[in-house]
């Protein structure tokens, strides 16, 4: 197991070093990032400043190298546009899309677990044709689409919760759930499906056998054993919302990262474009990491490449 | 000579009917109801957005600031001239819908095609030579799967400058790793099989063992896989569109008609529900499909 942690842990740095070359060089691709960066009213001379003050004219290899080696000190360069430093700006905005991404991932948690276990309990019953109904109509609709309805209906129209900013918890709770909705149904699946297993193996038999209640049976001995891959899922799925909050966060006025960064690319300020990515890639590898290293400990099958 | 009785009659067997597979895929689709609706809908939808131009004789990017913000027929005030109303600017929503169609799908089935070769491709490689191959298409697959789609889509329209074609490109550029991921297995499998090790045996040529072998035996799992990945990629072209870094006007796409009603949602909320609606409609027609493609294409007691 050890030499496997070490094996993935050096394949994800390889990919942590490969994703940094992809973040950093993306933004060069206007072609000229000095006179992206300068806008439409530049002067030659305000791009030539731009280009010496940001060191474009370097080759791109010193250029990255220079990033890299600022990056590992914390330094993420500076925003052209909001004159502070990137890492200061981040700071700022982070914790907002952290808590959007947590809660909509505990919705997503405290919807389809619940729904997979009760289908598991009784497939093929209307419970379970109800939550394989959920499951399809949720991936049928765009996450943009379903927090503007959110917006109508609880917002607009029934006036009970607020949908912009972020002043109370209360300004969570729409987004987290227009966000978390579209994992619901591969977790109630897989929670499904883990359930089914668990209920017919045999430790569940022999704790029936015994006449424990079949509350005990299900969460204690059956749900126990399904819900680890559940918790694999999850770390992944948590990534993806992370890296996808950008619509949300537009949708509902947060000034989160996915907002930050929606704005950098707006005013091409290329040092906040570049760190977000290097982040957001991080943090997918890290959760992924998790991830497969949650699912070899669980499976030993998966331990050998 | 068997011996006899002549009390029991040996019956004649029963005549040979064998069903070719493609036989048995048909008679399969035509009972499964899903295959029916999806494939009614997506029909229906491409045929409209085929038809577009003939179907309604307003221009969909025609501007009229005389005629803004007139209601849809079932409203007060609203006629027939213009049955779903116009926007912000004048333009006939139904028309705009009608060739919304036509831009969703044409993006959709466009990056499917790139998606779907690049994948296949890689994945083929990875599962017929396996070994190092194996580890470098392992090695793109994590490093795409580890890259924030939606970010990066946005960053390179938004630096490159946008036109249909690179928003084409950049999609079925990030889309394919489903498509990797099933050819990988399923040629893994296939590679061990009896009938390709027969023909490498007879001396087959690379070209024709990957062509005649390998692809027409991956057609059934790459046709479910390509559902998904129509949807993913009209999803996403959707959400490009709905940030202002899709499709651009005058070209219309039924993101952008949801974006631009946005700010009409407290009086006008038909305006978003209408194209919200065909998005919804259109997306769930292709996975009822994929759906039932992946039971038809599935042999029965395999999970």
């Amino acid at each position: 197991m050890l030499r496997l942690v070490i094996r993935r842990l050096a394949v994800s740095a390889l990919v942590v070093v490969v994703v940094s070359m992809i973040a950093f060089s993306l933004v060069y691709l206007s072609g000229d990032p000095a006179v992206a960066m300068a806008g439409e009213n530049a002067s030659p001379s305000d791009i030539e400043a731009i280009r010496t003050d940001y060191g474009f004219d370097r080759p791109m290899y010193v250029q990255y190298g220079a990033w890299v080696d600022n990056v590992l000190h914390g330094n993420l360069g500076r925003s052209f546009f909001l004159r502070a430093p990137v890492s200061q700006i981040i700071a700022q905005h982070f914790p907002i899309t952290a808590t959007l991404g947590i809660s909509a991932l505990a919705f997503a948690l405290l919807l389809s677990i619940p729904l997979g276990v009760l289908a598991a309990l009784r497939p093929n019953t209307l419970i379970d044709r109800i939550a394989l109904a959920i499951a399809v109509a949720g991936q049928a609709m765009p996450s943009f689409l379903f927090g503007l309805a959110l917006i109508y209906v609880f917002g607009v129209k029934l006036g009970w919760l607020p949908f912009s900013g972020t002043a109370s918890w209360r300004s969570y709770v729409l987004p987290a759930i227009a966000l978390g909705y579209y994992a619901t149904p591969v977790i109630m699946r897989l929670t499904r499906s883990g359930m089914l297993d668990a209920l017919q193996s045999d430790h569940v038999r022999t704790a029936r056998a015994y006449g424990l209640s079949t509350w005990r049976v299900v969460i204690k001995h059956a749900l126990r054993h399904a819900i680890m891959p559940v918790l694999a899922l999850s770390a992944v799925q948590l990534g993806f919302m992370l890296g996808g909050s950008i619509i949300i966060e537009t949708v509902f006025s947060m000034k989160g990262l996915g907002y930050l960064a929606w704005t950098s690319i707006q005013r091409s300020d290329l040092q906040v474009i570049q760190a977000i990515l290097l982040i957001i890639a991080c943090l997918y590898a890290l959760l992924t990491l998790l991830a497969d290293l949650l699912n070899a400990y669980l499976d030993p099958r998966l331990r050998k490449q | 000579m068997v011996a006899t009785s002549s009390s029991y009659p040996i019956e004649p067997a029963p005549p040979a009917v064998t069903l070719s597979p493609r036989r048995i895929a048909l008679r399969r689709a035509l009972r499964n109801g899903s295959f029916w609706f999806g494939g009614t809908v997506l029909l229906l939808i491409t045929l409209i957005a085929l038809l577009a131009p003939w179907l309604t004789p307003y221009d969909p990017a025609a501007q009229n600031l005389a005629h803004r913000l007139i209601v849809p027929v079932w409203q007060s005030g609203g006629s027939w001239l213009h049955p779903l109303g116009t926007d912000l600017l004048g333009r006939d929503y139904l028309a705009r819908l009608l060739f919304g169609a036509r831009i969703s799908l044409l993006i959709g089935f466009s990056t499917v095609l790139i998606s779907g070769f690049i994948g296949t491709c890689l994945g083929m490689a990875a599962g017929y030579w396996g070994g190092r191959v194996d580890l470098a298409v392992n090695f793109i697959l994590t490093i795409r799967l580890t890259l924030p789609v939606v970010l990066v889509a946005l960053v390179v329209v938004a630096v490159i400058g946008n036109s249909l074609t690179l928003l084409i490109v950049v999609i079925g550029g990030l889309l394919w790793d489903r498509f990797a991921i099933v050819t990988r297995s399923v040629t893994q499998q296939l590679a061990r099989s009896e009938f390709v090790i027969a023909a490498r045996c007879i001396g087959s040529s690379r070209r024709r063992l990957f062509l005649k072998e390998l692809l027409p035996n991956l057609t059934g799992q790459l046709i479910v896989v390509a559902s998904i990945e129509l949807a993913h990629a009209i999803l996403l072209e959707a959400s490009l569109s709905f940030l202002g870094l899709g499709v651009q006007p005058p070209l219309t796409s039924w993101g952008l008609m949801v974006a631009e009603a946005k700010s009409q949602i407290f009086f006008m909320p038909w305006m978003i529900a209408i194209p919200g609606a065909a998005l919804v409609l259109l997306i769930l027609a292709i996975n009822l499909l994929g759906d039932a493609m992946r039971d038809i294409t599935t042999p029965e007691g395999r999970a």
